[in-house]
């Protein structure tokens, strides 16, 4: 357990030392919330004052708790073991008496404890002066949602390793990881809410991890999914987790096996 | 093979090889190393010497040949062997970028499940021997290339392995970086008995730091004896070069040395010398007999890809 503890502490310390990127994300993160906040209350107004379950409130409320999820959760280009495929640093990795997808998700775990006030804190708090928030008085509903929280940062994590895992095959990662996020940015619900998609994008999504990453947190934090429904997708998340990080770790076991170490 | 002499051996490698598409990397290496023993492993860039090592290792699968490293199957027990092994890769990190040097050893400490006392103690031996002091605190993106090199090296003695197995550790660094890290180590496989594997392209460090040499060339092993045999066997003399204060006749006959050449009448003049039938400080003597002011002196080290080269002539 401390060996755990100890590589969450490292990825925390990487990243606090980048202080500045961290509030210059949650400036960026607040600003794309005003626009998006505009729009979706003008899409709720035009649909009659709700649509598919939000009203303004609860509307506004969504886009501000997914503006500060956006960087403990991570919607962008990770493309670090990927590179330490491509230089063969992952040659270090192997060198160590610990699983190395292992010990990169708890890097990120750190990564994304400490991203959690300085980038989710600040969208949060200008969405409460600017539209107010629409947040439950349960504090279930918080514990609930911290734990949601946590699985959509390791489902992102293993979505992330799966497809720097193609560095093993491929030399250029930008066209799966541009694809990805296309993907991941639509189907998890940062664009629209999960519950405005047409029917076969929904049914589509529901077999994806992604709506874990973002929907899901979103819903159970806003309590619109709350006690053994919030329970039953929790367990959905956690299966994703398991599956997709067993996935990860044996494509990357034969990944290995097929290695070429390049130079020095 | 016995039992017994799988318990002496730190390293069997039996007709090791590895092909990456149309090259063959390793061609069928076959050697051992006795625990306790420091083997200089030589070769010209691209002879194989680092793709042996990840096969010892465990991080690259042979194509056909076995290894046994701590009496363990590297690809099977990879990370068992870790925890017995120390790795130090020259052109890569281990070490922890953005954070101080001291963060790298705490995680290492973690990965290899010491307890946070013996983390404490072996980190403050290692700072100690290594003159760590000044720079611990330090982001390691912050490092000079042989402060660096140094944590790197404390990195993968952290855990106190049984075997050290070092890639070009020396290479950029200069000479006084080289020689400190040198004493260092001498000094940590007297206390500790740690076995030595050492890739390298420089001589100098397989004279100070080695018993043995393999010598590899093209995946094969081109030789397996003493740097006396070597030198025996190809002239693997050092030189040492002499710039006079006045021109001087040429320095022949001087005991254990060979006049290799004399330059701008005298004022520079080259002797070569095989190590271990004289000393630097002998040949100095000698030369001061001669009435002859030395002005400054280089020492060059046979250079490998000329000792590799003559070892196919000869």
């Amino acid at each position: 357990m401390r060996l755990w503890l100890t590589l969450v502490g490292i990825g925390f310390r990487r990243w606090s030392t980048y202080r500045l990127a961290a509030f210059a994300g949650a400036f960026t993160n607040s600003v794309f919330g005003l626009i998006r906040a505009g729009v979706i209350t003008a899409t709720i107004a035009a649909a009659g004052g709700t649509l598919g379950g939000y009203d303004a409130l609860t509307g506004v409320t969504y886009v501000w708790l997914g503006q500060a999820l956006i960087g403990p959760v991570y919607f962008f280009a990770w493309t670090e073991l990927a590179q330490r495929i491509r230089t063969g640093d992952v040659a270090v990795d192997l060198a160590r008496p610990v699983d190395p997808m292992l010990a990169h998700l708890a890097a990120d775990l750190g990564r994304a404890a400490f991203v959690f006030l300085p980038r989710g804190l600040p969208p949060l708090a200008v969405g409460a002066a600017v539209t107010g928030l629409a947040l439950p008085g349960d504090p279930g509903a918080y514990v609930l949602g911290l734990l949601s929280v946590a699985f959509a940062v390791v489902v992102s994590f293993a979505c992330r390793w799966l497809v720097n895992l193609t560095a093993f095959w491929l030399l250029d990662l930008r066209g799966p990881m541009t694809m990805y996020l296309l993907v991941t940015n639509i189907l998890c619900g940062l664009a629209v809410p999960v519950q405005w998609f047409p029917g076969w994008l929904a049914a589509a999504a529901a077999v994806t991890p992604f709506p874990s990453m973002l929907q899901t947190p979103i819903d159970v934090l806003m309590g619109h999914s709350a006690g053994w429904d919030a329970v039953r997708l929790l367990a959905v998340q956690a299966a994703w987790a398991a599956g997709l990080l067993a996935a990860g770790r044996l494509i990357f076991t034969l990944g290995t096996r097929k290695l070429v170490i390049q130079g020095g | 093979m016995s039992s017994a002499s799988m318990a002496d051996h730190i390293i069997e490698a039996v007709a090791l090889r590895r092909v990456f598409g149309a090259k063959t990397a390793v061609d069928g290496l076959t050697f051992s190393v006795p625990r306790g023993a420091a083997v200089g492993y030589i070769g010209a860039n691209g002879a194989g010497k680092s793709t042996t090592i990840k096969m010892l290792t465990g991080i690259l699968k042979p194509t056909s040949g076995s290894a046994l490293t701590c009496g363990l199957d590297p690809l099977r027990h990879r990370r068992q062997l870790a925890r017995r092994i120390g790795v130090v890769f020259g052109q890569r990190s281990q070490l922890w970028w953005d954070l101080p040097l001291r963060d790298s050893f705490v995680a290492l400490g973690a990965i290899h499940r010491l307890g946070r006392d013996a983390v404490r103690d072996r980190t403050d031996e290692l700072v100690d021997r290594l003159d760590l002091g000044e720079f611990v605190d330090t982001p390691v993106r912050q490092l000079s290339l042989g402060q660096r090199i140094r944590g790197e090296v404390a990195a993968a003695l952290l855990h106190g392995p049984e075997l050290l197995i070092l890639d070009e550790p020396t290479i950029g660094l200069d000479v006084l970086s080289k020689e400190r890290l040198r004493v260092f180590l001498i000094e940590q496989r007297s206390l500790h008995g740690t076995s030595l594997l050492l890739a390298t392209h420089d001589m100098g460090d397989v004279r100070r730091l080695t018993e043995r040499i393999l010598v590899v060339d093209h995946g094969r092993l081109a030789f397996d004896g003493t740097l006396a045999q070597l030198v025996e066997q190809v002239g693997a003399e050092r030189h040492v070069v002499l710039d006079l204060t006045d021109p001087a006749p040429p320095l022949d006959g001087i005991p254990g040395t060979r006049l290799v050449g004399h330059e701008a009448g005298g004022l520079r003049q080259r002797l070569s010398f095989a190590p271990g039938e004289t000393t630097v400080a002998a040949i100095l003597a000698a030369v001061a007999q001669r009435a002859v002011q030395v002005h400054d002196l280089t020492i060059e080290e046979p250079d490998i890809e000329a000792v590799v080269r003559r070892l196919y002539a000869g």
